[in-house]
């Protein structure tokens, strides 16, 4: 049975899903990574979808759901490479699977998840930028 | 044998040979008002003319194989017409205008007999002029269909303002199909520049109804799966008071009256402040 | 879409989870073979998993037909689902958007429908359900 490999880095969790999920696969990765956020107090999840030529309502929901179960652990998820197809497809159908963070890669999902994780503890007593603020 | 009556017009036709061609080429020369060149045009003429001899008068079906040369012919003469500009009356004419010729040959003549044999050429002359139009319209048809399709790609420029910033500056009317290309295209641009920021610029969009609010709705939301922002910009006034009139549901988009508002706020998102020398 | 002229079909069994995703392939080797634009594809097989799906979980299996269509100059590829399982009672509440009979979003057919360009529901309670739906090449 198809397993997809959830790797750590430091705080953060990395999912890249490189093949066609089945429904049960999918279902499976969802246990797996709540499992590993409590284990490894992981703060950040990221889930590399750049490979997946579709998204369909059930993908749809368990990345939503995936989302909604990290933040109430405590941990920030971040789905990144999402292709255009994909979008337009999923915004068609319907979904647009709002409360889900999105970058458009590994490299600015990190930094995302870099900022919303480290920004209270590193930056204490720092004010922050107002004036950026739109 | 001798040639039926009904076909004398083809001896008409080769008695007056000069004439006929002269004169016909003179209409046709008239109807085209000088944008093509009578010698051109003397050469077309006289291919119709012994492209219609070649059925010796005998045929009046226009679809005979006596006639293929002709019909090539024509065809090729009502695809040219069709892309150098001519209007379909323009084209036609160049045809029709043998009936006026030979029918003032014959009242010349006052030959009331030949007026008979006038009526059949008069059949096929009309029938080969239909063809004609018909391979004119067809021209013109792909024609358009090319144009649209150009426009198509023409109408799509992602054009990238800073680093992490594209814009999109939408000219014409937005349908279902445009939109596709359009969203597809700005997709794309997002993921191949890697910006974080798109800018889809509506001064030359002339409506905003509730279908093209509905497409850039879906654009926005389509880009933030992807993990970028959009601002639309370029809002006119009449347009800001026709979305509010339809009662249209902008949500979170994020608006701005001009394409360097648009710019100064995806540049502060992105980090970046402008600063005056002073 | 009968009456269209047909090219070979391929007869797809939907009885378990990782046959979905066999029909999502199929579905996707047709479109690319037809040469739909990549949205398209994406479009086309989106919705037949989301169709494969509902055979399988509400219509307790089936099968899907993949076939190339051939309409004049125009070309398609046409995926038919059919169970035997329920059917579906109401179908003008089956294809409003929110409605769903399972635990999905209720974006199943309604959502599936504007995926494609033929959609077409023929069912019937205790008769099964059969999905047709096609896109075309623009």
């Amino acid at each position: 049975m198809e397993r997809i490999p959830i790797l750590r880095i430091g705080e953060m969790l990395l999912v890249s899903i490189q093949v066609d999920l089945q429904d049960h696969t999918a279902l499976m990765l969802q246990d797996d990574l709540s499992n590993r956020i409590v284990e490894t107090g992981a703060k950040g999840v990221l889930i590399d979808i750049s490979a997946l030529e579709i998204v369909d309502s059930f993908i749809g929901r368990m990345i939503s759901t995936t989302a909604a179960v990290s933040r109430v652990l405590d941990a920030e998820t971040v789905v990144v490479g999402m292709q255009p197809a994909v979008a337009i497809t999923l915004v068609e159908l319907g979904l647009t699977l709002s409360g889900v963070r999105t970058a458009l890669d590994v490299d600015r999902g990190l930094r995302m998840l870099r900022d919303s994780v480290e920004f209270p503890v590193v930056e204490r007593g720092v004010t922050p930028d107002d004036g950026r603020a739109d | 044998m001798s040639p039926q009556p009904d076909h004398q017009w083809i001896d008409l036709l080769r008695e007056n040979e000069d004439e006929v061609i002269a004169a016909w080429t003179a209409a046709a020369e008239a109807s085209l008002a000088g944008r093509m060149t009578g010698s051109d045009l003397a050469n077309d003429i006289r291919e119709i003319y012994n492209g219609l001899l070649a059925g010796e008068g005998a045929e009046t079906d226009i679809r005979s194989s006596v006639y293929d040369g002709l019909r090539a012919l024509l065809n090729d003469l009502g695809r040219t017409r069709a892309r150098q500009g001519f209007s379909p009356t323009e084209a036609a004419t160049s045809i029709f205008a043998l009936k006026q010729v030979v029918l003032d040959l014959l009242g010349r003549r006052g030959d009331l007999a030949a007026y008979r044999a006038f009526a059949n050429l008069s059949i096929i002359v009309d029938d080969l002029g239909l063809y004609m139009l018909e391979t004119y319209a067809n021209a013109r048809e792909t024609v358009i269909a090319q144009q649209a399709e150009t426009l198509l790609e023409l109408s799509t420029p992602v054009v990238k303002l800073w680093d992490n910033i594209v814009a999109l500056p939408l000219v014409g009317t937005l349908d279902s199909a445009r939109t596709q290309v359009v969203m597809e295209a700005l997709l794309q641009a997002l993921v191949d520049t890697g910006s974080e920021h798109a800018i889809i610029d509506i001064t030359g969009v002339p409506a905003v109804d509730t279908q093209v609010a509905q497409h850039l709705l879906k654009t926005v939301q389509a880009a933030r799966l992807l993990g970028a922002e959009c601002i639309v910009s370029g809002i006119r006034p009449q347009i800001a008071q026709t979305v509010v009139a339809l009662g249209i549901e902008f949500g979170d988009i994020h608006t701005k009256a001009n394409l360097s508002d648009a710019m100064l706020l995806a540049m502060r998102r992105s980090g970046l402040d402008i600063v005056g020398r002073s | 879409m009968t009456d269209a002229p047909t090219d070979d079909q391929t007869v797809l069994p939907l009885k378990a989870d990782s046959d979905v995703v066999r029909v999502r392939q199929l579905v996707r080797d047709v479109a690319t073979a037809v040469r739909l634009s990549l949205v398209d594809q994406t479009k086309l097989v989106t919705a037949a998993s989301e169709l494969a799906r509902n055979t399988l979980v509400y219509g307790g299996g089936g099968e899907a037909r993949v076939r190339r269509l051939t309409q004049g100059t125009s070309v398609g590829v046409e995926v038919v689902f059919s169970d035997d399982g329920p059917g579906i009672a109401d179908t003008d509440l089956a294809l409003t958007d929110g409605w769903t009979s399972g635990n999905g979003l209720g974006l199943g057919l309604s959502g599936t429908r504007r995926l494609v360009d033929d959609f077409h529901l023929d069912t019937a309670p205790g008769a099964g359900t059969t999905v047709t739906i096609a896109k075309w090449r623009r």
